[in-house]
């Protein structure tokens, strides 16, 4: 059976039968039992022919509303950021793309410089000591945090603030569920953490309390105050924080952070329907043994050379095995890459200016979709790139409606807050124009007449 | 080797006042976000991100890729981690606009295309590891055992059993332990016979109502099928344990067994591996009417992964590799895996002690306790490996062979390709023998040699500091 991905002939592998002394490629399978033995070819679809799987994939891909096709007013953890052209011709490299794990530190050097260098780049963004080589996405970050303040403090509670989005939310709660950590909820009424509701929440018990900002609704947490609560508790200070925008946010470590974890898709890396993802995790050094992932470090060869290695290896699974700080193996080292080109290119005044840009078209769509009638911002706190609108229509039928028009509107928050059904998350990026926010609030206008 | 002139990190190129950005100018009437923001939650200062050109960018990633091995450039016998070809349409198809640039909570209605694949992907993942269903989540192969560990768990639970223990061999990845560890179980590493195999007697007197699991690989670490599998998963089924299977090795035995038809109740296998995909792994796709929705009436679930449906761009990848390989290409992957593999271990068999006699599936284990004796150590030949060309084998892997290196070439290499990499093995045996000086050497045609790796974590350098 011939296929252009498996090089062997027949007369090849008959051959190679002669050299390995078997009869046939039958003879090879001598150890697997008979009766375990599948009778039948595997019940798959069948083959395509190149051009004709384009042809369907195509057809598939034509079934999404895209970002291309629609302009994109949706975010809630992933979002439609400019991504500089080099960064996806940089990552075909094959030596990129098509290498693993550098155990040969020698042949692997491309990979670990490129690490370290994000390892730089997101302990300067989120004013930290160190960060690891990333985890799979920003919820599994948030889970290893509270893994890990759990392991440091030797405390069985996690105070986690409603503002936290409660996709990442549910993925910690998976995570807690073997060691037996305690989740509270802090409260968020008013779109910001209550943070005297917390205050009585972080006690002796508490190993860390989380705190994401901006929160899930948009809103901007104060950091400081949460960072009071938890170090006078003994608990430590978790912040979920979207990198993409702290070129000009102030980096939560500035701010009390002990751990600074976030899904950093917004630093080049496609929204593919929400993944790969990276999972962004930074610590104070005082943390660096109790850390999960890898860690890559600068080191010199034996002519003296610099060269860089994967390092402190004994807190991880291949080594440690049970007893590892976490389990977590393959990375996501490929969107590191994307991230790492992806800050390189934005560089110090880049990534400044998408935040002022976000920033600014925000707060200039907040304020003209707030005029139309019956539409009203939820809640009163600042916002940076996302806000919460009150609308006077069931949200779900107003995204289809908009929909139509060629606007993916935003993101209904019925199914993560009940108290929310009315209202619709909205995220706007430096990437939208004036003339798009316009349109956007024209066809609104008319969706919820 | 002229690699090795590049040692810049991008920081050491920054030039105050470069750029390589393109952004639009603000269209909007107040775009002062000191005027917007509160000033308590601004940066003070810009961060310390290198100023650079497009290009500077261009060539600094192109020559730092050059200092890697990846499959497209070399052998790649990384045991265990099936580094094979990933096909080129798989890129193109997972950077099409309908799928690259699909938003995650998008509506159903909007993503329809998305859904179906996931659920296409679903079911054929499903029929080839005979299983009754196939969650796409998990984002690589730990999440995965950390995923089929807590359902086992949940299993248990729900039947009113708090069972405490998982058994797990001692020939085991790494990762078996630690998803089981952070799941909440104890784990009790159980010995192997010397060939590797599951030494039955001994498992079964420590099968008792307080072991969740057993957690095995198959084919195991030594690249072995294990015989009495069929039978082990009715042994652990008399005492209410759970059989799960590492799914690594899956490449070994496409259409040839399935882990459902040898008694598996649960399983993980990575698409980086089998299914062709650079990194990632495995959401939910259910099939509702005419259409495709998420199901999310499921009570008993262990909950969520991830924040959303799984490592979506990998699906796409290898959908689109299912959809070119067919049932028949993908059987002639596994037999080609194996004769592969075999032709290999044939080749080195008089150069080096073979773990465990043949045949074997898709990987073979060697043994340099012959070259040790020598002072040559499977470090050693690895090094020496990358001097000749090719990337090394995994090394000190399984754990309970002596200096072991474990091969696995994987269907997508040729015979030339095999031949050269064995040439090179008897070529470093004989070395061993009578040069072990230019072994102890290697390598030297790298961009750097042999690394200080007790410095690097005595004192962490974990990442760039200007120089004063």
């Amino acid at each position: 059976m011939a296929s252009r991905y498996i090089a062997n002939t027949a007369a090849e592998q008959k051959r190679m039968l002669g050299v390995i002394g078997a009869g046939s490629l039958e003879e090879l399978l001598v150890k697997i039992p008979a009766k375990a033995r599948l009778s039948r070819p595997l019940g798959l679809r069948p083959s395509l022919a190149e051009t004709d799987l384009i042809r369907h994939m195509k057809a598939l891909a034509a079934r999404n509303a895209d970002a291309d096709s629609h302009v994109c007013f949706m975010g809630a953890g992933s979002y439609d950021h400019y991504v500089p052209s080099p960064i996806n011709h940089l990552i075909s490299r094959g030596e990129f793309f098509t290498a693993y794990t550098p155990y040969q530190p020698e042949a692997s050097q491309g990979t670990l410089r490129t690490i370290y260098e994000y390892q730089t780049m997101i302990a300067e963004l989120t004013g930290m000591d160190v960060a690891n080589a990333s985890i799979y996405d920003g919820a599994s970050s948030l889970a290893e945090a509270a893994l890990m303040a759990h392991a440091v403090t030797d405390r069985r509670e996690v105070v986690l603030s409603r503002g936290v989005n409660p996709l990442h939310r549910r993925v910690v709660a998976t995570y807690c569920e073997g060691p037996g950590i305690k989740l509270r909820d802090a409260g968020a009424p008013d779109g910001v953490t209550d943070l005297e509701a917390a205050k009585k929440l972080v006690g002796a018990k508490t190993a860390a309390l989380v705190v994401q900002t901006p929160n899930f609704y948009g809103c901007l947490e104060d950091v400081s105050a949460a960072a009071e609560i938890a170090h006078a508790a003994g608990a430590l200070l978790v912040v979920v924080a979207d990198p993409v925008n702290l070129g000009v946010l102030e980096g939560p470590g500035k701010l009390g952070a002990d751990i600074v974890v976030g899904e950093g898709q917004g630093l080049g890396v496609p929204m593919s329907f929400g993944g790969p993802n990276l999972g962004v995790f930074a610590a104070k050094k005082e943390l660096v043994r109790r850390m999960p992932g890898r860690l890559v470090g600068a080191t010199v060869d034996k002519d003296g050379a610099r060269g860089f290695v994967l390092t402190l290896q004994t807190r991880e699974q291949h080594i440690r095995r049970a007893k590892a700080t976490s389990n977590i193996c393959t990375n996501v080292a490929l969107c590191a890459l994307m991230a790492t080109i992806y800050l390189a290119t934005l560089g110090r005044h880049g990534l400044v200016k998408v935040g002022e840009l976000s920033a600014a078209k925000a707060h200039y769509a907040a304020e003209r979709l707030a005029k139309v009638s019956g539409v009203s911002l939820r809640f009163g706190a600042p916002f940076f790139k996302e806000f919460t609108l009150k609308l006077p229509k069931p949200p779900e039928r107003v995204v289809t409606k908009l929909a139509k028009q060629g606007f993916l509107a935003g993101v209904p928050l019925k199914t993560f807050d009940r108290g929310l059904a009315d209202c619709l998350l909205i995220a706007v990026t430096e990437k939208r124009t004036k003339a798009e926010i316009d349109g956007f609030a024209a066809a609104l206008e008319k969706a919820v007449a | 080797m002229a690699a090795s002139a590049y040692d810049k990190l991008i920081f050491e190129l920054s030039s105050p006042g470069r750029e390589a950005f393109s952004l639009a100018e603000a269209d909007v009437p107040q775009a002062d976000v000191t005027k917007l923001l509160p000033a308590s939650h601004l940066r003070k200062e810009a961060p310390a991100l290198p100023e650079v050109s497009e290009f500077d960018i261009v060539r600094h990633y192109s020559r730092l890729s050059r200092m890697n091995y990846g499959v497209d450039t070399h052998f790649y016998p990384l045991g265990s981690c099936t580094m094979k070809y990933n096909p080129k349409l798989n890129e193109d198809m997972a950077r099409l606009p309908g799928f690259a640039k699909l938003h995650p909570l998008a509506a159903e209605t909007l993503s329809q295309g998305a859904l179906q694949l996931m659920h296409e992907l679903a079911q054929d993942l499903a029929e080839i590891a005979g299983m009754d269903a196939v969650s796409l989540q998990p984002a690589a192969g730990a999440q995965g055992e950390f995923a089929g560990v807590l359902m086992i768990r949940a299993y248990h639970l729900s039947h009113g059993e708090k069972r405490t223990k998982v058994l797990v061999p001692d020939s085991a990845h790494g990762t078996n332990p630690a998803s089981t560890a952070i799941a909440g179980y104890e784990v009790v590493e159980v010995k192997s016979l010397p060939n590797g195999e599951v030494d039955v007697d001994a498992l079964a007197r420590t099968l008792d109502t307080d072991v969740a699991a057993f957690m095995i690989t198959v084919p195991n670490t030594l690249g072995m099928f294990e015989p009495r599998i069929v039978e082990i998963s009715e042994l652990c089924h008399a005492k209410g344990v759970q059989v799960y299977m590492d799914g690594a090795n899956l490449n070994a035995i496409l259409g040839i067994t399935r882990p459902g038809d040898l008694g598996f109740d649960v399983c993980h296998f990575n698409l980086h591996k089998t299914f062709t995909t650079p990194h990632g792994g495995g959401g939910p796709g259910a099939k509702d009417g005419d259409g495709y929705a998420l199901d999310w009436k499921r009570p008993k679930s262990i909950g969520k992964l991830q924040a959303f449906w799984g490592n979506f761009g990998m699906l796409v990848r290898a959908y689109t590799y299912l959809r070119t390989m067919g049932p028949d290409g993908l059987r002639s992957v596994s037999d080609n895996a194996i004769l592969n593999a075999n032709y290999i271990m044939k080749r080195l068999e008089k150069d080096y002690d073979v773990a465990v006699p043949g045949p074997c599936m898709h990987e073979c284990v060697l043994s340099a306790r012959r070259q040790k004796k020598l002072g040559v150590t499977a470090t050693d030949i690895a090094k020496r490996l990358l001097d000749l060309g090719f990337y090394a084998p995994s090394t000190y892997f399984p754990l309970i062979v002596e200096e072991a290196l474990m091969i696995e070439p994987t269907e997508t290499e040729s015979k030339e390709t095999l031949d050269a990499f064995c040439d090179a093995m008897i070529q470093i045996a004989r070395e061993a023998e009578s040069n072990a000086a230019v072994i102890h050497d290697a390598p030297v045609t790298t961009p750097v040699r042999r690394l200080d790796q007790t410095k690097a974590a005595r004192e962490p350098d974990l990442r760039w500091t200007r120089r004063p």
